[in-house]
């Protein structure tokens, strides 16, 4: 529980996140170029024209790993999923506004989504192995790309760089589900690595998972972001202050009259500044514990 | 917290006796289904069993019970099952595939095929028969012939292959589409390379289900014509004869012996049916193993 007393005085205290967690965030923020990989502008996303977010924009940095949190309904799902153009295969979902992935807009008219989805990879919430071999899980997209010479050094590299190749080398021919959860979602971040994507988003990876697995997902995210530009989605503000570099904190936006619930980015800043000096109320409200 | 003693003893005498009552009636549904198919087998093994030999297995039909066979019959059958496998799952199964991959549902027509669909389903087996009548056998004039037989079954079986097919599809979770999706791969990719791999053992059951119910229908094919005295062996643009055919016709003769050839020939088509299902399940379990 956050100790309410001291809430109130600067910096906040925040429920259960260490402070040298926190040093350790500021350090690298500050250290790090920040290259702009992704520009929103005045994004909005609507279902069926019924608005889920909306007036959206801030900058995502190159091998920064960046979190979205905030309360459920925030639309921070729904955010996450503009970026590789997963809402297009949502028929009633509307993007409106830009998105430049290194410049050029992802929602231009000459732009394939599948071109899009091949270099912006995706984890999602639970993990979603497909009904066949660890193998075949992880030559899935290779395949699908046409690159045939050396799938099975690809496929051993993308394991290895999910910490799962140890684990599974004496059983690649083995069925996918007879890994545990979190062994799966590893072999479905190596099935996103094999790929070799630009950037990983992850939509609260580790939220279908034990603490144990968590953890090995988190210590991936930190060898990954050497490499890839790291985009996470969590409810979970532990979990934020100890990957994310930069964090996005959205709120939903009640509008009586309609009775709509659009999300909104209420606060975006570096992990430290957000868990310890956030400048809006409903962010320190929420980091703090007292929302949410 | 304590709890009192006496809440945790035996729930009251009525709730008890309900149970078992409800119990004892599953148990008598379960025993009528059963008692009703063991007799039937038992009472059609017991007839017809003398009369399952290489004459009624080769042997054409005859006036004589003891050198009438059904072989061209037979084979007849199993030619028309196989044009009906050729012919029925593509059709079925692309059917189900745009439905559920690719329409639409706010569309008009995609409604109303799927409406329709449904419909057909429903439709007694006879009115194929008089459908296919008029517009294959007469209409485009392909005659009394195989190839018209195994159309009209097409058409009677392929909404129960379309429906059967589309629960397949729909049963393979759409995490797994997202997930082929969010590697670059295109609807094309995920549907042949994820969905219908995914989806192959519901619509192999699905389809042997439907088979089985084609292979016994006897009236549309009556009505396209299909002959009982048939000495040749069948063609695709020849005259033919269907095993539930011939089994009427025995069973319509007035000697007895007629009626335990009519036995006989059940016992073949029954087996004929038992072997597709274990192949059904053969390949289902095959397909299950490789995941």
């Amino acid at each position: 529980m956050p100790d309410m007393e001291s809430a109130a005085a600067a910096p906040v205290r925040i429920a259960g996140v260490d402070e040298r967690v926190l040093a350790e965030r500021e350090e690298r923020v500050s250290s790090h170029r920040r290259d702009v990989l992704f520009d929103v502008e005045n994004l909005r996303v609507s279902y069926a024209g019924v608005p889920a977010l909306k007036d959206v924009s801030l900058e995502i940095y190159k091998n920064f790993i960046t979190a979205f949190i905030g309360p459920s309904g925030c639309g921070k799902s729904t955010f996450i999923r503009c970026f590789n153009r997963m809402n297009d295969l949502i028929p009633t979902a509307a993007v409106e506004g830009t998105i430049r992935y290194h410049g050029a807009d992802l929602y231009g008219p000459e732009v394939d989504p599948v071109e899009v989805r091949k270099r912006i990879g995706m984890v999602f919430q639970k993990p979603n192995p497909f009904p066949k071999s660890i193998y075949d899980n992880v030559a899935f997209g290779p395949r699908v790309l046409g690159w045939k010479k050396n799938l099975d050094e690809r496929v051993e590299r993308a394991l290895r760089q999910a910490a799962l190749w140890d684990e599974v080398k004496k059983r690649l021919k083995a069925s996918a589900y007879s890994l545990s959860g979190g062994q799966q979602q590893r072999l479905c971040i190596a099935r996103c690595l094999a790929v070799e994507p630009d950037v990983l988003l992850m939509d609260e990876p580790a939220s279908a998972l034990d603490p144990i697995s968590t953890t090995a997902i988190e210590d991936l995210m930190h060898e990954l972001k050497r490499d890839y530009t790291i985009v996470i989605v969590t409810h979970n503000m532990q979990q934020a202050a100890r990957v994310a570099d930069m964090t996005a904190f959205f709120s939903v936006d009640v509008d009586e009259e309609h009775d709509r619930r659009t999300g909104i980015l209420v606060e975006y800043d570096t992990t430290p500044t957000i868990f310890t000096q956030p400048s809006d109320k409903r962010c320190e409200d929420y980091v703090t514990g007292r929302f949410g | 917290m304590s709890v009192p003693a006496d809440t945790l003893a035996r729930s009251s005498q009525g709730d008890r006796i309900r149970g078992t009552a409800f119990y004892a009636l599953l148990l008598v549904s379960i025993t009528i289904g059963f008692l009703l198919l063991g007799v039937l087998l038992v009472d059609v093994v017991r007839k017809g069993i003398g009369y399952v030999d290489p004459t009624l297995l080769g042997e054409p039909n005859s006036s004589d019970p003891n050198e009438a066979g059904a072989g061209p019959a037979i084979r007849g059958t199993i030619y028309m099952m196989l044009l009906l496998l050729v012919m029925v799952v593509p059709l079925g199964v692309g059917t189900a595939l745009y439905l559920e991959e690719y329409a639409n549902r706010d569309r008009w027509y995609n409604r109303l095929l799927e409406i329709n669909i449904q419909n057909l389903a429903a439709v007694p087996s006879i009115v194929y028969g008089i459908l296919g009548l008029a517009f294959i056998v007469r209409g485009i004039g392909l005659g009394r012939v195989l190839l018209a037989g195994a159309v009209i079954l097409t058409l009677l079986v392929l909404p129960t292959v379309i429906v059967a097919s589309r629960e397949a599809i729909r049963a393979v979770p759409d995490s797994i589409r997202q997930g082929a999706y969010a590697l670059g791969a295109t609807q094309w990719q995920v549907v042949w390379r994820q969905v219908l791999p995914a989806a192959i053992p519901g619509i192999a059951t699905g389809s042997i289900l439907a088979l089985a119910r084609a292979i016994g229908e006897t009236a549309p094919l009556l009505l396209v014509g299909a002959l009982t005295f048939v000495s040749v062996n069948p063609t695709l643009l020849g005259s033919f004869t269907a095993l539930p055919v011939q089994i009427y016709q025995w069973i319509g003769r007035p000697q007895e012996d007629f009626r335990l050839l009519a036995a006989a020939g059940i016992i073949v088509l029954l087996a004929i049916l038992l072997t597709m299902n274990a192949f059904a399940i053969w390949l289902r379990n095959r397909y299950q193993r490789r995941w």
